[in-house]
Formats: C-alpha cells, structure tokens, sequence
C-alpha cells in the first residue's frame, strides 16, 4: 500500500472519480436507533428514498429492498414520512 | 491586424472584451464602479450581440457561487465586482480557487469601507490577494480592454486553471474615456478559442465528486497545488501575452519596465498611477535625472524574480501602495521587500490615494527629489504616526 499521495499525485483540486472514494462506513455514527420495515405494509411508494439524507434505502428497480445501515445515521425521517405504518425505529442491537 | 480607434471608458472596453469573448454564463450583482461593465454587457445580450445567459443574483456571495457551479459544469463565465461586492465574494473566491474553477472577474477596484467611499484604491484587491486567484493590473482602458483576452486563455491554461482578476482602478480607468483599439470579432474568437477543462461536471460519463472534504492529511497538498498553479501562470501568461502581441500589437509582460535603464531610482506602482509615473519619468529624464518606473502587471503571481533582477541593483527603490496594513508593511511594498531580500538597495514605502486621493504628477516628482528615508503617506494631513 503506498503512502498518501503527495501535492503533485493528488487529483486537481482533489476532484474525485468513483473509484477513487473510500467507501465510508458512516453508519458507525448512528443515533443507537435504526429502521425496521413490515415488508407487507410497504407500498413501494419511495418517499423513505427520496427523503433520506444518507442514500440508505436500497432499491430494486422501483421496489423498496431494505437499508444500508452502513451509511443510516438512525435520524428516523424514513419512519417519518412512511404513509403507510410500514417503518419503526428499533435499538440498534436489534436483530 | 489594425482597427479603427474607439473612445471608449474602461467600462464599456470591458463590456467590448465580454461581447467578443461571448461567455455562457455571466453571473453578476451590480456596484459601482463595476455597474458599467455589466450594463454595458446586458445591454448587448438584450441586443442579441452576446449570447450568454446573464444570472440576476441576489448578490455577489450568490455571483460568485453561481461562477463556480457554472465555470465547473463546463461553461465559459465571467463576472464582475467592486470593493464590498468583492468582500461578500471573498469566501467563495478562495473556494473557487481551491477548486480550480477558471472563472474570470472584472474587477473595478474601489475602496473598502468603512468609511463608505466610492472612489478607487485596491484595499478589495488585497482583501484576496491570498485567496490563490490570478491578479492583473490594468494602467488603462485599452489594458484593461486586452487583458480581458489574456485573462480568458490564462484561466483555462490546462497548467493553471485558477480564477483570473482584470483590476481597473474605479473611475480613474472605469469611467474615462480614452481611445482604445478594438481587436477584430473572428480574431477574438478565434483566440480565445473553446472552452475546455478536464472535470466538467456535465461530463456524465465521467462523473466526479469535486470540492470534497480534507483533513490535516490532504488540505496541506492541495493548497500547496494552488502555488503549482500559480507558479506555472507566469510562463503561461508570457506565452498567451506573445500570441496576444501578434494579433493585436501590444505586447504585455508581467513587468513593465519603464525608463528603467542607467536608473538609480526606481518607483514601483500598480494600477493607473503607473501612467502617471511615466509621464514624471520622461520629463524627469528630460532634465538628466536617473530614475525610472518598474509597473507590476501581475501582482500574483508576484514576479518576483523580475522584480529582483530589475530592482536589486538599484540605489534606490520606492514603492507605491495604494492599500495599507496597519500594523504591517503595505502589500506591494513587503512583495518587493522579500523580492530583494538581501540586495543592498534602499527601499522606500510611500501609501498614497486611499479612497480616492489624487496622486498628481507633482507629487510623484517630489518623491523622486525627496531625501525621506522612511515610510511615507503621500497627501496625508498632519505628522504621520511615528513607525
């Protein structure tokens, strides 16, 4: 492993490609509260996607396929704005 | 190329430069005395000489950030501003230069406040002048005019990419009007050629996270990449200069040596006070008098090894600021203090024309006769403080 790249190796202006980022387990820093879903309440309506400031709602397709508690900082807008009763927020030991 | 001389302000040969240049984007807040420049280009937009879209913000914080988005996304911008206007900027300004965003800015330099004063001295220039963006100094209308052009290519130089500043002194240059000769349409065109950078962030298939977050690990190395970028812009410059001088004739350097041949004495200016300088040279040489002018064009990147080689053999070196720190050396003056570091030349520091002060042909006279060995304020009432 090379050490940090010195002014001349980094990218101009640190702009960065995709596979030059770090993918950063932010999650580390949640709130000890983490999202829950009843599969049979969700109505795929995405609005727990569009809402979440942390790009934690996986998707397939157009489909509502869990969390990413990698990056969940737990701040509960998804149980928030769910029509539909489907998210709760449980303890993040929680199975 | 010849063209037929114009009468135009600063202003209006600014507005000239951004018609034939035809940006994509122009954000811009209006303030004297800037307000020229950009009414002068709307005025060509509404007519449909220039095409670009002209972004009414709500001020020049927002100017500025809408520059960075638009020249970042893949758009040739350019804005414009004065003393507060360029105070408000002043935290976007470092960023755009940090993220190297090739935006060029018009600047008609007034005084900061307070007091309020509308009138010329580069306090809003030296506000920046660590923020790691490209200053040029114009003398006049057709500087002013030409360094537009220069500005453009130097900006968008694959080795420099930094936000570039054209200084006019506010009203002195903004709002004379002088004769100025105009570069050819096709021929401006041409030269500044298109716009091209290497991250556009519109380039979707080659997306990029720019302007990311950097810890004690990285910020050191990429402030440092702005000195690389800084450094590179003095050759960059002689070179976009040389092509320049081909099309248009007039040739700049960032150095203008004036009269500076067998001098003993030498004054160091920026801005239009140079032309004033010449004007007292030539007749001062006239009567068998040694002294000449050294004109900074570029005051960053400083020139500093010019400026070491053209004033270190100097008996005397005096130099003009129009902007002071209390408490400190005035700007100019501390650049050419470290430029001659060790020379055994007698440097004078001389504050003259805050908020507008006349500097009149007499006074640069004096200077160049007077025997003061210190630091002076030219035209102030009263002892100065002892310092």
């Amino acid at each position: 492993m090379p050490g940090p790249m010195t002014w001349r190796e980094l990218p101009l202006g640190g702009a960065l490609r995709p596979d030059q980022a770090e993918r950063l387990r932010t999650g580390g820093w949640r709130t000890g509260v983490k999202p829950a879903v009843e599969l049979d309440r969700c109505v795929d309506c995405l609005l727990c996607w569009f809402y979440c400031p942390d790009s934690a709602i996986r998707l397939d397709g157009t489909a509502f396929a869990g969390f990413d508690y990698d990056v969940c900082k737990g701040c509960e807008l998804c149980s928030v704005v769910c029509p539909a009763g489907a998210i709760t927020m449980v303890a993040d030991d929680a199975d | 190329m010849r063209t037929e001389p114009c009468i135009l302000t600063g202003g209006q040969a600014v507005a000239e430069a951004m018609r034939q240049i035809d940006p994509d984007v122009v954000p811009v807040y209006p303030i004297t005395p800037q307000t020229p420049i950009i009414q002068g280009f709307a005025s060509f937009v509404a007519q449909g000489r220039a095409h670009g879209e002209l972004v009414d913000v709500e001020s020049e914080h927002s100017a500025m950030s809408a520059a960075i988005g638009s020249a970042l996304a893949g758009a040739r911008t350019i804005t414009a501003t004065s003393s507060q206007g360029l105070a408000l900027m002043a935290e976007v300004v470092y960023i755009a230069a940090s993220m190297r965003a090739p935006i060029v800015m018009a600047v008609g330099n007034r005084a900061l406040s307070g007091p309020i004063n509308i009138h010329c001295d580069h306090s809003d220039s030296m506000l920046v002048r660590d923020s790691g963006v490209v200053q040029l100094f114009a003398e006049n209308a057709q500087e002013a005019y030409d360094l537009m052009f220069i500005a453009t290519r130097l900006a968008e130089h694959p080795d420099v990419l930094l936000p570039v500043l054209v200084c006019q002194d506010g009203f002195t240059i903004t709002h004379s009007a002088e004769i100025v000769r105009l570069i050819d349409d096709a021929a401006a065109k041409t030269f500044v050629g298109d716009y091209h950078i290497p991250n556009a962030l519109l380039d979707l298939a080659h997306p990029t996270t720019q302007g990311p977050f950097a810890m004690p690990d990285y910020y050191f190395e990429l402030r440092h990449q702005q000195l690389g970028a800084m450094q590179a812009a003095l050759d960059a410059f002689d070179h976009i200069a040389w092509e320049y001088a081909v099309l248009s004739g007039r040739r700049y350097h960032a150095v203008e040596l004036y009269g500076v041949g067998g001098a003993e004495h030498v004054i160091v200016s920026l801005g239009s006070t140079g032309g004033t300088v010449k004007d007292v040279v030539d007749a001062a040489r006239a009567d068998g008098e040694a002294v000449g002018l050294v004109q900074i064009r570029s005051f960053r990147p400083f020139p500093r090894a010019d400026v070491r080689a053209t004033l270190g053999t100097r008996a005397r070196v005096s130099v003009l600021d129009r902007a002071d720190s209390p408490g400190g050396a005035a700007p100019l003056f501390a650049d050419v203090a470290a430029a001659v570091q060790g020379m055994p030349v007698e440097l004078r520091s001389f504050v003259y024309g805050l908020g507008g002060r006349d500097l009149h042909p007499e006074d640069v006279r004096a200077l160049f006769e007077s025997e003061e060995r210190t630091h002076a304020y030219l035209g102030l009432r009263g002892e100065p403080c002892p310092v």
